[in-house]
């Protein structure tokens, strides 16, 4: 499904700002996966996520998906078969169009000279209705006067509209109020598990780290330190996690939002 | 009576042929964000092309061929900002100035044209409407005319899925990129369709005057934002179609408030300072009144401290 090998990324190269942000980084997904990624700040987590996405180009290595080689694929192409939510709600729509707008350009149906059909509308509607957030009264809207939590759910809906292969979740209900925050998630989850979708999701909960998906990978310095599923993960506990940091690291693990419990 | 009805016929006249660069400032610095300052040339350009092929006897083909040459105008300034890593304001300018060249060459090498004597697109209504009751409204036919095609043209546009494109690359490019489109694509398609009706513009106006020069579209990037900030003053926060509506009457109060100046003996030179002061008093009032409770609470605060000191 998702091959990565050996991908390396420095910013700011030769001069003393020099990052290696990404050290040969290797990772292998399977079809179906539901991956989440821990680390303290600056480990590489988004960067890997950047890399996927293909907001940069890696310096070296090469990148898979779904058999396709995508290592120097530009990231609007990536972006057909990759879908991606930040923990900015605001990074994912156009606030100055209405919702039914933002759906129709994330639908992509029909040419470039091609209008909003009805039957379009009527689809957008069923499917926002489905996020119990009352957006389907309010299709005609602007983006922009949604609350946080709304903007992050209709992105969530815009990126699997058409089910990508790959979904990268970076830590997308982070920036909203707990309640909030727990519906999205619980929405996720339904989408990702309806349409078997390839998750990968960057979190700062070690709780829901261990408790979501089917796999837990730990980084550090741009390397994978831990991987862990199956049996092995379902009898680690959150203070095994911390404490295999500290073996693989030297510190103790230190994310200014990490929750420890 | 006569007089008054004249001079409101030549405001909406030239309100009209203006109202074409506005829609073209709409669609490049309302819709994709973009400030095109190669409009000044361009529009010049459309005049100049307009003239050179109406002057070698071709008054409908004139404005196919001014057209065509500021949706090429458009694509060097698009392409320059996509492609070259030029800044987008400077890539403008950048065009602007070769365009002034490559305006004087289109002109033979003169810096005027005369077309007193050549059948243009307003010579040839001219002549249809003689026998007609529309007879000697032929400018106010033509103007109006072009103004609702392109202005119908640009509304449905905008709602087609590369419309739609176009909206969003201005307002977030990434989530442009993140629904497979190109924003370079959607960037360079905007461009070239401003920049044609910039042109058009210029190619009308030229017409309509019978003459062209070199200065022929100085200040008109500032003259089209002036309307354009007018017109969103009247229809801005209401819906697409309305909002188009708005660009050609902030062209036409512009233009009818410049008529009433001159008519109260303000002298002709002054249009392009008056269209600065309108553009910096529309950009710099909503700033200016968004920062104004902080100026307040400076104030007070100074006045207290004073206070405490004496």
């Amino acid at each position: 499904m998702l091959d990565i090998k050996n991908i390396t990324k420095t910013f700011n190269p030769g001069t003393t700002d020099a990052k290696k942000a990404l050290d040969s980084l290797s990772f292998h997904a399977e079809h179906g996966d539901f991956v989440t990624i821990i680390g303290a700040n600056g480990a590489g987590k988004s960067t890997l996520f950047n890399a996927i996405a293909g907001s940069f180009i890696t310096d070296s290595g090469s990148i898979f998906l779904a058999g396709q080689d995508i290592t120097l694929t530009p990231e609007h192409k990536r972006s057909r078969v990759i879908g991606r939510l930040f923990q900015d709600p605001m990074r994912g729509t156009a606030p100055g169009m209405t919702v039914e707008e933002n759906l129709a350009l994330a639908a992509g149906h029909g040419g470039w000279l091609s209008w909003l059909k009805s039957a379009d509308k009527k689809l957008f509607r069923e499917r926002v209705a489905m996020l119990g957030m009352g957006l389907e009264d309010r299709m005609e809207q602007q983006v922009g006067l949604l609350s946080g939590g709304q903007r992050q759910a209709l992105t969530l809906m815009m990126a699997t509209l058409n089910p990508p292969e790959l979904l990268l979740l970076d830590e997308h209900t982070a920036a909203l109020d707990p309640s909030t925050a727990e519906k999205v998630l619980e929405i996720t989850k339904n989408i990702v598990e309806e349409n078997h979708i390839t998750c990968m999701m960057i979190t700062h909960n070690m709780e829901s780290a261990l408790e979501l998906g089917n796999r837990t990978i730990m980084m550090n310095a741009g390397k994978i330190v831990f991987d862990t599923s199956g049996e092995e993960r379902k009898k680690l506990v959150v203070q095994d996690l911390l404490n295999k940091f500290k073996e693989v690291s030297g510190k103790n693990l230190d994310n200014d939002r990490m929750l420890l419990i | 009576m006569t007089t008054v009805l004249t001079l409101l016929e030549t405001a909406l006249e030239l309100g009209l042929v203006s109202a074409l660069t506005v829609l073209a400032l709409f669609l490049s610095y309302s819709m994709l964000n973009v400030c095109d300052l190669s409009t000044d040339g361009c529009f010049t350009l459309g005049a100049t092309v307009g003239a050179a092929v109406a002057i070698a006897g071709h008054p409908y083909l004139s404005i196919a061929a001014a057209m065509l040459a500021g949706i090429a105008s458009g694509f060097v300034t698009a392409f320059l900002q996509t492609k070259m890593g030029i800044n987008s304001l400077l890539a403008g300018i950048i065009v602007n100035t070769g365009l002034y060249s490559v305006n004087i060459a289109v002109m033979g090498g003169s810096s005027i044209l005369n077309m007193n004597k050549v059948d243009t697109v307003f010579s040839k209504v001219r002549e249809l409407t003689q026998e007609t009751p529309l007879k000697g409204h032929y400018k106010l036919i033509i103007a109006l005319s072009a103004v609702i095609i392109v202005a119908l043209l640009l509304g449905f546009f905008l709602k087609t899925r590369v419309g739609l494109a176009i909206r969003a690359t201005g307002n977030n490019p990434d989530m442009v990129r993140s629904s497979s489109i190109n924003p370079v694509i959607t960037t360079i398609i905007g461009l070239c369709i401003a920049n044609s009706f910039t042109a058009l513009s210029g190619c009308l106006l030229a017409q309509m005057q019978k003459s062209v020069n070199i200065d022929t579209g100085t200040g008109m990037v500032t003259v089209a934002l002036a309307s354009l900030l007018i017109g969103n003053v009247f229809l801005g926060k209401k819906k697409m179609p309305l909002r188009i509506v708005g660009m050609v009457l902030g062209a036409f109060v512009f233009r009818l408030v410049y008529t009433i100046a001159l008519r109260f003996d303000m002298p002709a030179f002054m249009l392009k300072l008056v269209s600065s002061l309108v553009v910096i008093a529309a950009i710099s009032i909503p700033y200016l009144k968004e920062q104004m409770p902080l100026f307040k609470r400076r104030f007070v605060h100074s006045r207290k401290e004073d206070e405490r000191d004496a």
